[in-house]
């Protein structure tokens, strides 16, 4: 087995989710099902390989230094789920 | 006259003679999706006041003999992860449930620019993660040529819709097949151009480095419209490639003489259906009997190319789907007392399984220690898959394969995660590799459609689609209607 139940627990943490504890068995078994399926990509020699993360040959994309209309007020707030005071409301983040 | 049965090519041409008018179109098409509709399930969201408006609009034009665009005045449906300023966009996610777009997306800016009609909003898995569009939080679609059978995915309900007279044309997105599959299971056109072509700009990201808008559509030449309609340059997405795009309808000629054309032996390997190989074979006899020239190749590391897709696809969406946070849109647990608890159950009830497990999978691969082991490896994999494309096509034009190893399976989830995954082992490459590919109808395995999908080079859509065109106009595939059956 490549995770156990509290390696998924861990890394759900770090995805900020929760994995219930009726489907943790079931998840756990799905998760390691596809992490050993992985383990073919170890037969082939990659040394020296490039990689790729994008297909087309560009870097840095830049536009002219101009000032453009951005985002108005009122449309960044039109699917918050709580507002105050023309500001996104949130839960309290520090004691 | 049933007009929603027509293409769109053959009624731009109806609608300049003036033969109908758009607001008659629109409402054969309305008219149908009220008598299919609740058995096909397509669509999440309709648009029917603001469409007619549209149409009157066009209709008004053509009055005054205005000269009009090949969409104008021609009803099309949208996929939910498409951004439509002012008209609910969910990627079939309880996360979007209630979400309004404040922008359009490029491809909207064009085809409004067009005067294109948008239908509504077509259901799809959630997030654009799955190959049956049954992962969506609101419904399963059903395949119009079997309602007990999925309509493949994550584009199921724009190709329902399409094949089911629910809409002229669709538009999908593609990150590892879910335009070109949804087009093969229920037999219609769907084509995903070469990465960078279309702007991802609107379009709700899944994997950045694999994402491509494209048309689904009836026949070929629709296929070829809609593209011209939406690729080209866009300020907006650092990966718009900067090329002049083609009248991609010029390329439609039915001469496919000395055209080579590559068979990878390992697409034709175990898994695929004999029924649909015996498909595929007869395909590469009328092409050959056209004049064409079949070429055996190989492209070896295709077996490595679902995992490798199913290391980088999660990684790029576990970074991509972090912006749902509850904050600034999309759903919120209002219950939580404080903010990463309400982070965390926002996401936690929000986000259906397959969304999760990707994230998950994704979140790991990229965590301290397993990096090397999976995400650069995979990266470096996807290279070595690059290459056998670039070898591959110095000895042939297009490539011919399946779309699907397999037909539409039925609607009842009992698949592994895995199981569905290896499914799209003949897509998947494809987008790897940033390339062009197409799937059109080549026949019927048991009374359900079949596609084959042709391969081209970076920016030749022009090849895949000409290869497209003339096999499409030696055969009838096209012009049958799916009978929404088997119930």
């Amino acid at each position: 087995m490549k995770v156990t139940a509290k390696e998924v627990k861990h890394i759900a943490n770090l995805s900020r989710l929760t994995v219930p504890d009726s489907e943790m068995e079931k998840f756990t078994e799905q998760f390691n099902q596809i992490l050993n399926y992985a383990d073919i990509l170890q037969e082939l020699d990659t040394n020296g390989i490039v990689p790729t993360p994008y297909v087309l040959p560009i870097s840095n994309v830049l536009r002219e230094d101009i000032a453009v209309e951005g985002v108005s007020h009122e449309d960044a707030l039109l699917n918050a789920p709580d507002v105050h005071n023309g500001g996104f409301k949130v839960p309290r983040v520090i004691e | 006259m049933d007009l929603y049965k027509s293409s769109a090519h053959e009624l731009h041409e109806k609608l300049v003679k003036k033969e109908i008018s758009s607001v008659e179109l629109t409402n054969s098409v309305y008219n149908r999706i009220d008598q299919v509709e609740k058995d096909v399930k397509a669509y999440l969201t309709l648009d029917r006041e603001n469409a007619l408006g549209q149409a009157a609009k066009v209709d008004k034009m053509l009055a005054n003999g205005e000269k009009i665009a090949p969409l104008a005045g021609i009803p099309g449906a949208i996929k939910d992860n498409i951004s439509t300023k002012g008209l609910r966009t969910t990627c079939s996610s309880k996360m979007l449930e209630h979400f309004t777009p404040i922008y359009d997306a490029h491809v909207i800016q064009k085809l409004r620019a067009d005067e294109a009609i948008f239908l509504g909003k077509t259901n799809m898995d959630e997030f654009a993660m799955g190959s049956t569009t049954e992962t969506s939080y609101f419904q399963t679609t059903h395949n119009p040529w079997n309602l007990e059978r999925v309509p493949g995915g994550s584009s199921g309900g724009s190709a329902a819709a399409v094949v089911a007279g629910e809409a002229i044309w669709a538009l999908g997105s593609d990150t590892g097949g879910s335009i070109r599959q949804p087009a093969s299971f229920t037999g219609c056109v769907g084509i995903k151009p070469t990465y960078g072509r279309v702007s991802r700009y609107g379009c709700v990201a899944f994997a950045s480095s694999l994402d491509q808008i494209g048309p689904i559509t009836r026949d070929v030449t629709d296929a070829a419209t809609v593209l011209n309609t939406i690729c080209g340059v866009c300020t907006m997405d650092s990966t718009s490639l900067h090329e002049d795009v083609p009248d991609f309808t010029k390329a439609l000629t039915t001469d496919v003489k000395g055209l080579r054309i590559g068979v990878p032996k390992e697409y034709y390997a175990a898994g695929l259906d004999p029924k649909v190989d015996g498909v595929l074979k007869k395909a590469l006899a009328d092409y050959e009997a056209m004049g064409a020239e079949i070429v055996d190749v190989s492209l070896p590391h295709t077996e490595y190319a679902v995992i490798t897709y199913y290391i980088i696809a999660p990684a790029e969406a576990s970074a991509n789907l972090a912006r749902f946070d509850g904050v600034r849109y999309g759903y919120r647990n209002m219950k939580a007392t404080s903010a990463p608890e309400m982070t965390t159950a926002s996401r936690t009830e929000g986000f259906g399984a397959e969304v999760k497990r990707r994230i998950m999978l994704g979140t790991y691969v990229l965590s301290s220690g397993y990096y090397d082991a999976y995400y650069l490896k995979a990266m470096q994999v996807r290279t070595l898959i690059r290459q056998d494309f670039a070898k591959a096509f110095e000895q042939c034009d297009v490539l011919l394969t399946p779309t699907s190893p397999v037909v539409a399976y039925p609607i009842d989830g009992k698949m592994d995660p895995l199981a569905i995954y290896l499914l799209d082992v003949c897509t998947i490459p494809v987008n790897l590799a940033g390339l062009p590919g197409i799937s059109v109808p080549a026949g019927f395995v048991d009374g359900m459609p079949v596609g084959m999908q042709l391969i081209g080079k970076v920016l030749d859509e022009e090849t895949v689609l000409r290869a497209a065109y003339a096999f499409e106009q030696s055969h009838d595939y096209h012009k049958v209607m799916a009978p929404l059956g088997g119930k």
